[in-house]
């Protein structure tokens, strides 16, 4: 019963969504405020409604009602109530559950809070927003029901897949569907403004939030996805530039462009055009990304077997919603008044700098992942584009890219100062020469690269202190007036230093763990050592443990330093799920400081001897950390009051815009 | 400065990063691409030793041999030809006698497979599709092998 509502609700969602697609536009078109005003109840009305068919999936597999047929494909009544839960979407149908979810979430959050935004602007937005919507509506009804039922109901569901029962399910796929489908707002928004022929620099104000939150999100999901690939995979790496991973990695490149342009056309009025293509772009890059990972074209450590003809259903709302909005696009752009030029050295050009940089890197990325796609479809000929593919493109491309990145945010507007701008990143370029030469110093044997790797990590965690210091004034003024300075700093001035601080954090873990990581593989039986950078691993022996719905082997390891110093105990293990018949190797991790130590299990041979890869991780932690700096940088900056959704009328602003300008 | 010149700056600008965009793609594509290989191809090709490649098939039942140091020898086919692979390391979960799998490496002088990546699959009945198409080619394949494809498994995560 529960399904079948579920399922009824969805279809009335679809009903709305195709309602909120077509009344507003009409309305806007014969300016009509009856249809126009029939866009924010719509919206609100199909999130409802998609709510209760999300709640209605939920609940059965909370219930484990296994005569609901992806209920039973997907969960068993042994696991605890956390999996049962996330494996709502982790599963193809489910999935695309959360992303409609997700998707008509945000539209009701405009529905809702979008007061102060111009009506006509609001209720074609809202209006796009739907025609995506009412797309994957249908493509869940008509190719990927979650609701159908088996005839004869199974006692038992076939369980998930062990891989996806961790943690990380509860936050990777629902941050990472934030972040792709947060996009969708600014896509909208671009499609609204096309379609009414006229933007101005407010309407980069209404959108920033949006793409900020969605950035946040994503830069959070891609890292915790990292996180959970390093630790779940058993091979101690954490990004293999899969096809998969480039998938969202794509669209943060862009939304990170659109992020920073954004703040150009707010400010200053110019690259409205090119930021309406980037908000395009960044909701393409999206949907190819759910496409990639949802049809199943893509050969990847990630695949799973899926259906082509969801690929087919995909690709045409890709065809339709890529093609129609860029052709748009072409058609409209031209009416769009021009904004102001500038100075090539300004605060402006070293954003262009920066969106150059990052579309392009976003651009090989692209190649890279669809190449053997496309080569393969020509000539037949398959290909594997790896990791030496994407260090070599994206690489030095992103090099640059960080050098000049403390620059930005020390020029001014307009025309800025380069000159004065290196000589208050002095401190920061000898900090670095410093580290370059002690790093030089004490390595023996690591790569040549790897000190001014760390030269740049460092120069660019200096740069985002400088420019706190230099806008407080710190060391230059009494201490008090500074920190009042320090108060009345805009937010988004904190964001920002924080932000690109947690940039140079990650990339020092990056070249760290590259550089200098360790590791060994061998075969042990009971009793014997190895050793690992300054460690040493005694295995002790095997022992069996039983979980709620798995069998696990254990191994137990005595972690010492080599000169003695007991540290503690390792467990790794290998899980064997009899409902899939599926083993899975548990990694076993120990902190030290910011590094960590790493151990998992191969399969056991027949004459007692254990395989083990064991690593020695140094900085590793650092990887991710960055990116929560990064996260809180962007949470900062949100919590700006010139960008706060439902923040007071241009007018109401205006009165402490001196204020925050002279604070610049 | 005028309007033209800051126009052409930016430009010209944003054309040299692109070129030189598109100069590291073509170079790493002359360099690091693998291309995919089935143990008939690798026989009618006459890949020279040293290039890197991938190759995928079965795993021959009977084939593995276990040696010291996690040192092993196993045989790939597509059922028309095998060839011999060597891999030292720890094999990934899902490796078995009479299922699907891709290696990377090269081939020795003599014809050895010397593999330094043997790729790991999440599912236990999924079968890398340049495997499966490669069976397609030689005639081998079983409708078993890609039983589960047509049921609704679909994977969230990543």
């Amino acid at each position: 019963m529960i399904a079948e509502l579920g399922h009824f609700a969805l279809m009335l969602a679809l009903g709305l969504a195709l309602i909120q697609a077509t009344m507003p536009i009409v309305g806007t078109r014969s300016d009509d405020p009856t249809l126009i005003s029939v866009a924010a109840p719509a919206a609100l009305a199909q999130f409802v409604f998609v709510a209760l068919a999300f709640a209605a999936l939920a609940i059965c597999y909370v219930t484990s009602d296994f005569s609901v047929l992806n209920v039973y494909d997907n969960s068993n009544s042994a696991m605890p109530l956390l999996y049962r839960l996330t494996s709502v979407w982790g599963n193809h149908e489910g999935s695309m559950m959360l992303w409609v979810f997700i998707l008509v979430l945000f539209g009701a959050l405009v529905a809702g809070f979008g007061g102060n935004l111009p009506a006509k602007l609001k209720a074609n937005a809202l209006a796009v927003q739907a025609w995506i919507a009412a797309a994957f509506e249908l493509f869940i009804l008509t190719t990927s029901n979650p609701f159908l039922r088996i005839v004869d109901a199974p006692l038992e569901g076939r369980d998930l897949n062990p891989i996806l029962q961790d943690t990380g399910l509860a936050f990777h796929p629902p941050l990472l569907y934030l972040g792709y489908v947060g996009f969708s707002i600014a896509f909208s928004f671009a499609i609204a403004a096309l379609l009414e022929g006229r933007i101005d620099a407010a309407w980069a104000r209404w959108v920033r939030p949006w793409v900020l939150v969605a950035w946040m999100c994503l830069t959070l999901g891609i890292a915790g996805g990292s996180y959970w690939a390093y630790y779940e995979l058993g091979w101690g790496g954490y990004w293999f530039w899969d096809p998969v991973e480039n998938a969202s990695l794509m669209p943060w490149l862009a939304g990170t462009a659109l992020l920073h342009s954004a703040v150009v056309m707010e400010k200053r009025g110019a690259l409205k055009v090119w930021t309406i293509l980037l908000a395009i772009l960044a909701f393409s890059l999206s949907l190819i990304g759910t496409f990639l990972v949802r049809s199943g074209v893509l050969t990847s450590v990630h695949a799973f077997a899926t259906d082509p003809r969801r690929g087919i259903f995909i690709l045409a709302i890709l065809v339709a919603f890529i093609g129609g909005a860029l052709v748009l696009y072409a058609w409209r752009a031209p009416l769009l008044k021009q904004g102001g030029l500038f100075a090539p050295i300004s605060r402006e050009g070293a954003l262009v700098l920066n969106n150059l940089f990052l579309t392009c890197a976003c651009a090989t990325v692209f190649v890279g992942t669809l190449y053997p796609l496309a080569l393969e479809a020509l000539t037949e000929e398959k290909i594997s584009v790896g990791p030496p593919f994407f260090n070599a493109t994206f690489g030095p491309l992103f090099v640059p890219l960080l050098v000049i990145m403390p620059f930005g945010p020390l020029l001014g507007w307009k025309r800025g100062d380069l000159l004065g701008a290196a000589q208050r990143l002095l401190a920061a370029a000898f900090i670095a020469a410093v580290v370059v030469a002690a790093t030089f110093a004490l390595q023996h044997g690591g790569p040549i690269l790897a000190p001014f790797g760390v030269g740049l990590a460092l120069f660019v965690m200096a740069g985002a202190v400088i420019d706190l210091a230099e806008r407080t004034m710190i060391l230059r003024i009494p201490i008090g007036s500074a920190l009042r300075r320090a108060v009345g700093l805009p937010r988004s001035a904190w964001g920002t230093a924080v932000a690109h601080f947690g940039i140079g954090v990650t990339l020092l873990g990056i070249v760290v763990v590259t550089a200098w990581g360790a590791e060994r593989i061998a075969a042990l039986r009971p009793g014997e050592t190895v050793d690992i950078a300054h460690y040493r691993l005694t295995f002790d022996g095997m022992f069996n443990r039983t979980g709620p719905n798995y069998r696990e082997l254990v191994a137990h390891f005595t972690v010492r330093r080599t000169n003695g110093d007991l540290l503690g105990s390792m467990e790794p293990s290998r899980r064997t799920f009899p409902a899939r018949s599926m083993a899975t190797t548990e990694a076993a991790l120990m902190r030290r400081g910011m590094s960590q130590i790493y151990l998992s299990l191969g399969d056991p041979s027949g004459d007692g001897a254990v395989p083990v890869r064991l690593y020695f991780k140094p900085l590793v932690l650092l990887i991710w950390i960055g990116a929560v700096i990064m996260f809180i940088g962007g949470g900062l900056s949100l919590s700006d009051r010139r960008l706060r959704v439902g923040a007071p009328r241009p007018r109401a602003a205006k009165t402490q815009a001196p204020a925050l300008q002279a604070a610049e | 400065m005028t309007r033209k010149r800051r126009r052409l700056i930016l430009i010209g600008g944003a054309l040299c990063v692109l070129a030189v965009a598109v100069g590291l793609m073509l170079n790493a594509f002359r360099d690091s691409i693998v291309f995919f290989n089935s143990p008939t191809d690798v026989a009618e090709k006459h890949i020279p030793p040293g290039t890197r490649i991938r190759i995928g098939g079965l795993v021959k039942a009977g084939s593995l041999v276990r040696g010291d140091d996690l040192k092993i020898r196993f045989d790939v086919t597509d059922g028309n030809r095998d060839i011999a692979v060597a891999y030292q390391g720890v094999l990934p979960d899902l490796f078995r006698e009479g299922q699907g799998v891709v290696a990377e490496g090269a081939l020795d002088s003599g014809g050895l497979f010397d593999a330094d990546t043997i790729l790991a699959k999440h599912d236990e009945n999924y079968m890398p599709k340049e495997v499966a198409d490669a069976l397609k080619k030689s005639g081998r394949w079983k409708d078993t092998y890609g039983q589960r494809a047509a049921m609704p498994v679909g994977g969230g995560g990543k």
